[in-house]
């Protein structure tokens, strides 16, 4: 029996051999004494879309916010591993933090606009990482605002504040403020989970279009999103990275029973 | 294994349950509304005692210093002798001393509020929130009789001896800022009364500040820093810009005490109604500390009328801080960006 549940678009990567992009090897990570994440061996492909799924309290969230070491924030968590990105382990003490966060963007759970106008939001992240010109900037925020699909609504209001965009205005904001500064990965933490269904369709195109230029990691709670925008799925669990690979594979013909139950709704 | 399910016992409303029934909710219902109806008038009329309040003292004020206002009228702003025996005022001095000591504790004050709140918040190990924040607080609940004896025996003498002449070896010697740093070295005068009044108002600064600090949403904070921002790029242009009704409350709470403040500012300002230099060092006097040492011996004719006249003056000040701090609330949010 196949899990006809899900309508998985067929997805052909043709003979293009796979580029990893970020490879984690023997990666752990607590929060205290709680070992969060336990032993992740991971490779993610680059310009691909990878979708992490699982149950609530899994680590999905966690081991995202880890590639570009958010979790620095707090000082009672640590990671401990390999994490590599391009080759270079983000975890070591000589990593740029500033540099490492302009190449691996993020986009969060809720619409974080700040509160200033739509074109400084764009050209917030822009101005901490290159210096340009008026007319540069211009341009590159209308790039930016073009590549979250987002122009066509506000270019003409651009001076207004980005809070008094509609929310899913506001997430596409949220995601063309990280493109401008045209970083490599793009890190999305459940970003349709605060949106209507129509919203969230017009990021899911969004997402299938931009992969054509980033690397995209996804959160997801939503597993048909998984399927359609993701040609790659991780199912972790306890911590635990039980399963990745195609997403077509994981969906269709899981090899590990776990994953089986979760997708199918036995469980989770 | 098999669930059996029970089925619960589903009780049907009976025309005759519910007509037992309807009396007793639209009862209920009367109630309620004559109790949303009390609470409302009984709100309602706390927030209008507040208004009387404020214009019953606005009326006694204007009554008690009508003749000061009569005979001196709007001169009385700008002059500066202060002579009860020829009976000539002028509150020149006194709200120049209350103007420059407040100007003076807030540029101190803000800042290092700023410091402290920020720490509190972004920077500190979390072991040390605690303790520090507490010490704040406690700093707040110091007396000000405590804060006027301590600059007087401790701290006036000091910055007499230490600091004065420092300051006007260095600052001193600027063209133009320099002249606010000349002069005896008396340690009492203007310049410690601001001191003292900075490290009094430090602490409500502070509190205020860190408490909408900590509000502020870490997602919001978290974007900022996953666009590759400093802690300080963040506070700037996120944290600032969020909280800035909240900052702004709390640099209003604190000038208002700093205006407002008697008698640590009585103890260290050297209380005397002449001023003739610009020097920030010289001895002055404020408005409350005016009133504070001439009331009691005023007599009750004119003398008392401009001793009211200086109180009524100091609510007019504290109104247009007031206006202003919204006025500033206003083009600050214009800067955001429009919302319609």
């Amino acid at each position: 029996m196949s899990v006809s549940a899900f309508a998985v678009p067929q997805k052909n990567f043709g003979d293009v051999r796979e580029e990893v992009q970020i490879c984690a090897r023997g990666f752990n990570f607590y929060y205290g004494k709680f070992h969060a994440l336990k032993n992740i061996d991971l490779d993610i492909y680059k310009h691909r879309v990878t979708a992490f799924i699982g149950p609530s309290g899994c680590g999905k969230s966690t081991l995202l916010r880890t590639m570009n070491r958010m979790y620095q924030l707090y000082p009672e968590q640590r990671a401990e591993g390999e994490l590599r990105l391009d080759g270079k382990n983000i975890l070591d003490t000589d990593v740029d933090l500033i540099d490492l966060r302009a190449r691996v963007g993020m986009v969060f759970q809720k619409p974080t606009p700040f509160p200033m106008s739509i074109y400084e939001n764009i050209a917030f992240g822009v101005s901490m990482h290159e210096r340009l010109r008026r007319s540069e900037m211009d341009d590159r925020v209308e790039w930016a605002l073009r590549k979250g699909a987002l122009w066509e609504e506000v270019k003409d209001k651009l001076r207004q504040s980005g809070t008094s965009l509609s929310g899913g205005q506001q997430q596409r904001l949220c995601i063309a403020r990280c493109i401008a500064v045209k970083p490599e990965v793009l890190l999305l933490d459940e970003p349709t989970s605060a949106l209507d269904p129509i919203s969230t369709a017009r990021i899911e195109e969004l997402i299938m279009e931009l992969k054509k230029d980033f690397t995209i990691v996804i959160v997801t709670h939503n597993m048909q999103q998984a399927a359609r925008v993701s040609d790659y799925t991780a199912y972790m669990y306890l911590g635990e990275l039980i399963e990745v690979g195609r997403t077509d594979a994981i969906f269709i013909k899981p090899s590990r029973r776990e994953t089986e139950d979760y997708i199918t709704g036995r469980f989770g | 294994m098999d669930i059996t399910v029970a089925h619960p016992v589903v009780a049907v409303p009976t025309s005759d349950s519910i007509t037992k029934q309807s009396p007793g909710l639209s009862a209920r219902r009367k109630n309620s509304g004559l109790g949303d109806a009390l609470f409302f008038n009984i709100t309602r009329a706390f927030a209008v005692f507040t208004l009387l309040t404020l214009v019953g003292i606005i009326i006694s004020l204007l009554i008690s210093s009508w003749p000061s206002l009569q005979r001196f009228g709007i001169s009385f702003l700008w002059h500066a002798e202060w002579n009860p025996p020829a009976q000539h005022f002028g509150a020149l001095i006194p709200i120049y001393g209350t103007l420059v000591t407040s100007i003076i504790a807030l540029a101190i004050a803000v800042p290092v509020s700023f410091g402290i709140a920020l720490f509190l918040t972004e920077l500190s190990p979390r072991w040390l929130r605690r303790p520090l924040g507490t010490a704040i607080e406690l700093l707040a609940a110091i007396p000000s009789i405590v804060y006027g004896m301590w600059g007087l025996l401790v701290f006036a003498p000091f910055f007499g001896q230490y600091v004065q002449p420092v300051l006007a070896a260095t600052l001193g010697n600027i063209p133009l800022v320099g002249t606010l740093f000349r002069g005896p070295s008396l340690g009492i005068g203007l310049l410690s009364a601001g001191i003292i009044l900075a490290i009094m108002i430090i602490p409500f600064i502070a509190a205020v500040m860190r408490d909408v600090f900590s509000v502020t949403p870490s997602l919001l904070k978290e974007s900022a820093y996953a666009l590759g921002a400093t802690t300080w790029e963040v506070t700037r242009k996120v944290v600032l810009p969020y909280t800035k009704v909240g900052v702004i409350g709390g640099v209003m709470l604190g000038l208002g005490r700093a205006l407002g403040e008697t008698m640590a500012v009585t103890f260290v300002i050297g209380n005397t109604n002449f001023l003739n230099n610009a020097s920030l060092f010289s001895p002055g006097n404020s408005i409350t500390s005016a009133l504070a040492n001439e009331f009691q011996e005023a007599d009750p004719g004119l003398h008392s009328a401009a001793l009211i006249e200086l109180g009524l003056i100091l609510f007019l000040i504290t109104f247009l801080v007031l206006a202003a701090s919204k006025w500033l609330l206003l083009r600050l949010s214009r800067g955001e960006g429009s919302r319609t």
